[in-house]
């Protein structure tokens, strides 16, 4: 394929179109969050700006984009400013590799496309997608850890060495919660393993104990209840946030559900199948990317569903009992099953048990 | 150009596209907010009572020892996800599940002595 200017349309168009669908999607998540949590604790909830209270988070972020965003004057300035971008960035760059739908072609002939434009629904297909969520989320871990050293503040302070140290244990709970499905897709490719799944073999029948761990260890690292120990109000006031105000709450907030979205998505796409779907089998009809982008959204809907009902549902975890969780459980049975799952691919692709005398 | 860098021209524009984003919403909130500044507001939060003593406090070592923890358990991650994606696809798959296995072992019994020795628990 050349690279002209059509290829650089294509490129913008899914940047924007990716950030378009994300921020309808927290913005809709922050008001379903809040209804369902009404509808769970008999209250009603939002529900005057707009029909049924949709335009209330779009009225918050006008409330807040319009409030003074006071700096303290103890705070390192620097690390201060620098953390609200630390939070935002890595939320969205690491949703660079979800496919939201089979690729697809314009204007070009045959199965690879002659002639045409390649389309990929996903901003980037890397061969090394899997690392680059994991070093995305890596790097979000930063933000809680800036805002809380720069603050010149004791809670906030008090935040941030907990959230680091909370989200760096489950970053290694996740990463080797995702490394079953890497031994059964063969790929670090997502769009590859998207298509392992393909015809229902999704992974998270066979890989269920991982699906559950990566499901817990996500929780953990969007700092989502009950693992939101990093701005526990009852002990910490606002946590690692506890200095900003304005804007940069703002930016913190948003984050946070761009996370919450981010995570859902892949979870989806790592053991719900991605855009596979039902109806059509991919390929099939032409209307097969549209109808992909909706069943995984709509998979990923579920997801995030699920998070809004945890969080209405389940106590705030201790911090002995989250670390114990993370390391005395987590990591150790992931470890065996990650094993029982190599075995099991080594068996499918030798079709022969280990010979143990004079191998290879 | 090939597709490889391709992939990466567009994170690049996705990264540009966030940065203008973020520097959208602040510019913006510039714009927007009132700027009435006092001593008193200006002074740390905390937790609404006047901050008493120094902030920068000591943290306790445990945080410390998960700090190690996670460097031993992220670098073995950085081991496995190459070894997990070619896995499957090695005709001889059973002698580099064994080769694994050892350092997935090694690693279990590290953690077994790390908890034998009472450093997961928090006190």
């Amino acid at each position: 394929m050349e690279f002209d200017g059509w290829t650089a349309l294509i490129g913008t168009g899914t940047v924007v179109a990716v950030f378009v669908v994300v921020m309808l999607m927290v913005i809709l998540a922050v008001w379903a969050e809040r209804r369902v949590a009404a509808v769970m604790q008999t209250r009603i909830g939002p529900n005057r700006a707009g029909p049924f209270g949709l335009l209330q988070t779009i009225a918050d972020g006008i409330k807040l984009l319009m409030k003074e965003s006071i700096t303290p004057r103890q705070v390192d300035r620097l690390v201060y400013e620098l953390a609200p971008l630390l939070a935002v960035l890595p939320a969205f760059l690491a949703l660079a590799i979800v496919p939201f739908g089979p690729g697809f072609c314009i204007g070009g002939q045959g199965t690879d496309c002659s002639g045409g434009y390649f389309v990929d629904m996903q901003i980037a297909n890397l061969n090394v997608g899997v690392l680059w969520f994991l070093s995305m989320s890596a790097i979000g871990v930063y933000a809680a850890l800036l805002a809380g050293w720069g603050s010149g503040s004791k809670y906030p302070l008090l935040g941030g060495v907990r959230a680091s140290a909370q989200v760096i244990s489950y970053e290694a709970a996740l990463s080797l919660s995702v490394v079953p499905v890497v031994v059964a897709a063969g790929t670090l490719d997502t769009q590859g393993i998207v298509l392992a799944q393909s015809q229902y073999r999704w992974f998270l029948l066979p890989l269920f104990i991982p699906a559950l761990f990566f499901f817990v260890a996500a929780l953990a690292e969007t700092n989502r209840p009950p693992f939101d120990l990093v701005e526990a109000e009852s002990e910490l006031v606002g946590g690692f946030h506890t200095e900003y105000s304005g804007v940069r709450f703002m930016l913190f907030f948003l984050a946070e559900y761009v996370n919450v979205v981010t995570i859902s998505a892949l979870f989806v796409t790592f053991f719900l199948g991605g855009w596979t779907g039902p109806y059509p089998v991919a390929g099939s009809v032409n209307w097969a990317p549209l109808f992909g982008a909706i069943w995984f959204l709509a998979k990923t809907v579920c997801i995030i569903g699920i998070f809004f009902w945890l969080r209405v549902t389940l106590p705030r975890l201790r911090y002995d009992q989250l670390m114990a969780l993370c390391w005395k459980r987590l990591i150790p049975i992931n470890l065996v099953y990650l094993m029982a799952v190599a075995v099991w691919v080594a068996y499918q692709a030798t079709g022969d048990l280990p010979r143990l005398v004079g191998g290879g | 150009m090939s597709d490889y860098y391709e992939n990466y021209l567009t994170i690049f524009l996705f990264v540009l596209v966030g940065l203008g984003l973020f520097g959208a919403m602040i510019g913006v909130a510039r714009l927007l907010q009132p700027r009435r500044q006092t001593a008193a507001k200006l002074a740390t939060y905390e937790c609404g009572v006047e901050a008493e003593g120094d902030w920068w406090t000591q943290q306790h070592v445990r945080y410390y020892v998960f700090a190690l923890l996670f460097v031993v358990f992220d670098i073995e991650a950085a081991f496995i996800f190459p070894w997990a994606t070619v896995m499957g696809s090695i005709a001889d798959a059973w002698a580099v599940l064994v080769e694994m296995f050892v350092f997935i072992g090694i690693l279990v019994v590290a953690l077994a002595y790390v908890m034998r020795k009472g450093l997961l628990r928090w006190m």
